[in-house]
C-alpha cells in the first residue's frame, strides 16, 4: 500500500518537474557573475585555477563556515559514541602477509600524493579538501593494515586545531592591515603559474588540508572501537 | 536523438534523485533508509553541476598562457558542489552514530519496531 | 559520444535499483559506491575535474567505509 502511494506521489513530482525543466536551457548559462570571475580572477587573487579563487578568495567566509560544520559533526559523533564501549573482547586476529607488506609500504606514498594534492591547490585541480580526503584513506589502510595500533590522539588534535588556528588568525591579519576587511589578500602576488603566488590562497589550504585529514582520521578511529 | 542530446544529463540527475526518494520512503531498515539518503544527494549535486555547463566549453583552469576566456565553464557551481560534498559526508558520519546508538538502546532497527516500543 | 554518456547513464540507474532489491546491506552499499564512481565520471565529463577529484576519495571511498563500519556493529541482513 506505501509503495502504491509512492510510486502515484512521485509521479505527479515528476510530471511537474518535466514541465519546468523544458524551459531550462542545457549549455547555455548566462551567469554574469560567473564571467566577471573568470574574467578578473588571474588579475585579483593571482591563482590561475578559477574554482580556487572562488572557494578562497572571493568567498572565503562560506568556507570558514563549512569548516565549522565539518568541526561540529566531528564533536558530536564523539559526544554519541564516547560512553558506548562493548563488552564483547573479540581476538583481534592479524591480517594477511600481503595486507600487511602493502600497507608499510604505500602508507607514506599515500601521504605524499595528499600533501602534493593540497600544497599545488592554486595550480592544478585539486585543493584542501580533496588533499584531507585522501589523506584520511591512507590512514584507513594503516587500520586496516597493523591491527591494534591507534593514531595518538594528542598529535591528532593539534594539528586540527594549528589549522583551524591558522585560519582565523590570517583573516584576523588581513582586518589589521592590507585592506582592512575580514580575510582579505595582504601577501604579495607574485607571478602566475609559480608555487610561491597568489598571495594567502596556499597558506589557508595548507591549513584546511591537515584540519580536514586529520579530523576524518579521528572520524574513522571513533568509529572503529575495536580495542 | 535532439531531445535526448539535450536532456540527458537532467534525465540522469532526476532519475537518481527519485529512485533516492523512493528508497526512503518505502524502505524499514533504517541503514537503507540512509543509503537512499546518499544517492539523493548525489542526484542534486549532479544536477547543479549540469545547470552551469557551456556547449563546447573547458575546464576554468589557465594552465597554459594561450586560452580563450571566452569558453570557459561556470565556476561558480563547482565551489557549491564542492562545499555540499563535504557537508555530506559529515551528516552521513552523525546519523550513522545515532543509529549505532539506537540499535544498542532497542535492539533492533526495524523501524515499525522502534516506533511502537514506549519507554 | 552522447552513446557513451547514455549507456554510463543507464549503467547509474541500474546500480541504484540494485541498492533498492538487496537485502543483503553490505551489497546494497557496494552498489551506491558504484553510483558515486559513475557520478566522478560524469563530473569529469562535464568539465569540472576538481568535483570529480572530491566525489571519487570523499563519495566513493570515505562514506563506504564508515557505512561498512556501523553495519559491522549492527545487523547485516535487512530483516
Amino acid at each position: 500500500m506505501r509503495k502504491i502511494i509512492g510510486i502515484i506521489l512521485l509521479c505527479i513530482i515528476a510530471w511537474g518537474i518535466f514541465m519546468s525543466l523544458a524551459k531550462i536551457p542545457f549549455g547555455k548559462s548566462e551567469s554574469k557573475v560567473g564571467n566577471y570571475y573568470v574574467e578578473e580572477g588571474r588579475r585579483e587573487t593571482g591563482a590561475t585555477n578559477i574554482v580556487t579563487s572562488v572557494v578562497v578568495g572571493y568567498r572565503a567566509f562560506d568556507t570558514l563556515g563549512e569548516v565549522t560544520v565539518l568541526f561540529l559533526a566531528a564533536i558530536g559523533l564523539g559526544a554519541v559514541l564516547a560512553t558506548l564501549k562493548d563488552k564483547s573482547r573479540a581476538v583481534i586476529e592479524d591480517a594477511s602477509l600481503i595486507l600487511i607488506t602493502g600497507c608499510k609500504f604505500l602508507f607514506p606514498l599515500i601521504l605524499l600524493f595528499g600533501a602534493y594534492v593540497f600544497i599545488h591547490g592554486h595550480l592544478t585541480p585539486g585543493g584542501g579538501f580533496q588533499g584531507g580526503a585522501v589523506v584520511a584513506s591512507g590512514f584507513l589502510l594503516a587500520y586496516l593494515g597493523c591491527r591494534g595500533d591507534r593514531i595518538s590522539k594528542v598529535g591528532s588534535a593539534i594539528f586540527e586545531s594549528l589549522g583551524g588556528l591558522t585560519f582565523v588568525v590570517i583573516g584576523m591579519i588581513g582586518l589589521a592591515i592590507g585592506s582592512r576587511y575580514f580575510l582579505s589578500n595582504f601577501l604579495p602576488k607574485s607571478q602566475l603559474n609559480t608555487l610561491f603566488s597568489a598571495g594567502i590562497i596556499p597558506i589557508i589550504y595548507i591549513a584546511i588540508g591537515f584540519k580536514v585529514g586529520s579530523e576524518l582520521s579521528g572520524i574513522i578511529d571513533q568509529m572503529m572501537e575495536e580495542s | 536523438m535532439a531531445f535526448l542530446q539535450d536532456y540527458i544529463y537532467y534525465i540522469g540527475a532526476f532519475g537518481l534523485v527519485f529512485i533516492g526518494l523512493f528508497i526512503m520512503l518505502t524502505k524499514h531498515n533504517l541503514i537503507k533508509v540512509i543509503i537512499g539518503l546518499s544517492i539523493l544527494e548525489t542526484g542534486v549535486n549532479l544536477f547543479l553541476i549540469s545547470v552551469g555547463y557551456i556547449t563546447n566549453g573547458t575546464a576554468p583552469i589557465f594552465s597554459k598562457p594561450g586560452l580563450n576566456v571566452r569558453e570557459m565553464v561556470d565556476p561558480v557551481p563547482q565551489a557549491l558542489v564542492l562545499t555540499a560534498i563535504v557537508i555530506g559526508l559529515a551528516v552521513l558520519a552523525l546519523v550513522l552514530a545515532l543509529s549505532i546508538r539506537l540499535y544498542k538502546h532497542f535492539g533492533t532497527l526495524d523501524l515499525r519496531k522502534i516506533k511502537e516500543l514506549k519507554w | 559520444m552522447i552513446i557513451i554518456v547514455s549507456l554510463l547513464v543507464l549503467l547509474m540507474f541500474i546500480s541504484a535499483i540494485a541498492a533498492l532489491i538487496f537485502k543483503d546491506l553490505i551489497s546494497a552499499v557496494i552498489a551506491a559506491c558504484m553510483v558515486s564512481l559513475i557520478a566522478a565520471i560524469l563530473f569529469f565529463l562535464l568539465q569540472a575535474p576538481d568535483v570529480a577529484m572530491a566525489e571519487a576519495s570523499i563519495g566513493a571511498a570515505l562514506v563506504t567505509a564508515v557505512f561498512i563500519i556501523a553495519i559491522k556493529r549492527t545487523t547485516r541482513y535487512e530483516e
